[in-house]
């Protein structure tokens, strides 16, 4: 019964997971809290994970939420092979009809809407994820906001700041990295906690 | 054919941190430059269809060019029904290489981290790396909400859409509806609203 709900919750999340690994978050955030397969904490823990291990987001929460729901490998199996299904029957019924569509379709007013509306949900997506985040469980004291509000500057810092010197502009794209940036706060939260 | 193909997703999934977008300057130099399986505008109409499509683009990506690749480059040893299915096991190989790396590497984080999760010091580390997420989460809507409304200038059409994006996050905040409604809402409505201006476009063009 729980490999059922797993693989029917992650075929959910495979076909209506959109504009990529942030907006698969949400889908997979909702469907996990909903069935109890994890607290707040654990999913951040793993989105967390998923974000300093190489591979897709997508992928890397789905063999990690199947193994934490069933304590089985069998688990990450089935929610990982659910999660690519969708997109194998749909991705090969394209190729299929690629050479027809390729010209036409890309100019096709419906299709070109339906992105952008999709573009725009996504941002909706992103922002509930974000914000259903923000739980005692993760924020637990000023130091959590400190931590929050630096790593968001220091995110979109190289959007603002364009200097002239390749050397500046370097280091503040490098501070961006998100990589380094769960890092820092590793480290941080360890002085700070222990 | 088919091992290379492996390997080169293999090396793609192994090698790139933080998902998607970070994959797709990898791929374009293993499959367009270095492989040549595919040309420059094949592979951008991939990245369109890959990103049109649902699920994870990098997978998404490996599904086409193995497709693409088994298709063209069926090896003459293969005939019957194996030549036929040589683009399906092509399409495997390379789905195979972009998941399995990842996979298992989480797969033994998962196994470590559950023994290891409720030691003093990680509990530590993790209280200081969650808020960080929740920003790393965020922080991309203002470059996104920016690259929205592309092909057409922000300004056209973009607030009646933000505010549907707006409400859309309240709704799943707030009232705790599935993403899943909210696709398939936006992709009616985005039906919808084409036809009525297509409609209205037509009319005014009639006159």
């Amino acid at each position: 019964m729980l490999y059922l709900q797993l693989f029917l919750s992650f075929f959910k999340i495979g076909l209506f997971g959109f504009g990529g690994g942030l907006a698969i978050i949400s889908l997979i955030q909702h469907e996990v809290l909903a069935y109890g397969w994890m607290t707040e904490k654990e999913f951040v823990d793993i989105v967390a994970i998923s974000q300093v291990t190489p591979g897709p987001i997508g992928v890397n929460c789905a063999t990690y939420v199947g193994y934490t729901a069933t304590h089985s490998v069998w688990g990450s199996v089935l929610a990982t092979g659910a999660l690519v299904l969708p997109s194998l029957i749909i991705m090969l019924a394209l190729c299929k009809v690629y050479f027809v569509l390729s010209t036409k379709f890309a100019d096709n007013v419906y299709f070109q809407n339906t992105l952008r509306y999709l573009r725009f949900a996504v941002l909706g997506l992103i922002a509930a994820a974000a914000l259903l985040l923000i739980t005692p469980a993760t924020f637990i004291d000023t130091y959590s906001i400190i931590f929050f509000a630096a790593v968001f500057v220091l995110t979109i810092l190289p959007q603002f700041i364009h200097s002239k010197q390749p050397v500046v502009q370097k280091v503040i794209s490098l501070l961006s990295h998100p990589i380094l940036l769960i890092i820092f706060a590793g480290i941080a939260g360890y002085c700070i906690y222990s | 054919m088919l091992l290379q193909l492996f390997w080169t997703y293999m090396k793609v999934g192994t090698f790139t941190l933080g998902g998607g977008y970070a994959m797709l300057p990898l791929i374009q130099r293993e499959v367009v430059d270095y492989r040549k399986w595919i040309d420059e505008t094949e592979f951008l109409n991939m990245i369109a269809l890959a990103q049109a499509a649902p699920g994870i683009i990098a997978v998404n990506s490996a599904i086409f060019i193995g497709y693409q690749v088994g298709a063209r480059h069926v090896p003459t040893s293969c005939s019957g029904l194996l030549s036929r299915m040589y683009p399906y096991l092509a399409v495997c190989a390379a789905v195979l290489g972009a998941v399995l790396p990842s996979f298992i590497i989480i797969l033994a984080i998962a196994m470590v981290f559950q023994e290891y999760s409720d030691l003093p010091a990680i509990e530590a580390v993790m209280k200081g790396v969650r808020p960080a997420v929740v920003a790393l989460i965020a922080a991309p809507l203002l470059r996104m909400t920016m690259k929205a409304n592309n092909p057409k200038p922000f300004r056209e059409g973009g607030l009646p859409l933000l505010s549907w994006a707006l409400l859309s996050a309240m709704l799943i905040w707030l009232l705790h509806v599935s993403p899943v409604y909210i696709i398939v809402a936006t992709i009616v409505l985005a039906l919808v609203f084409t036809y009525l201006g297509e409609r209205q476009r037509k009319t005014k063009t009639d006159e």
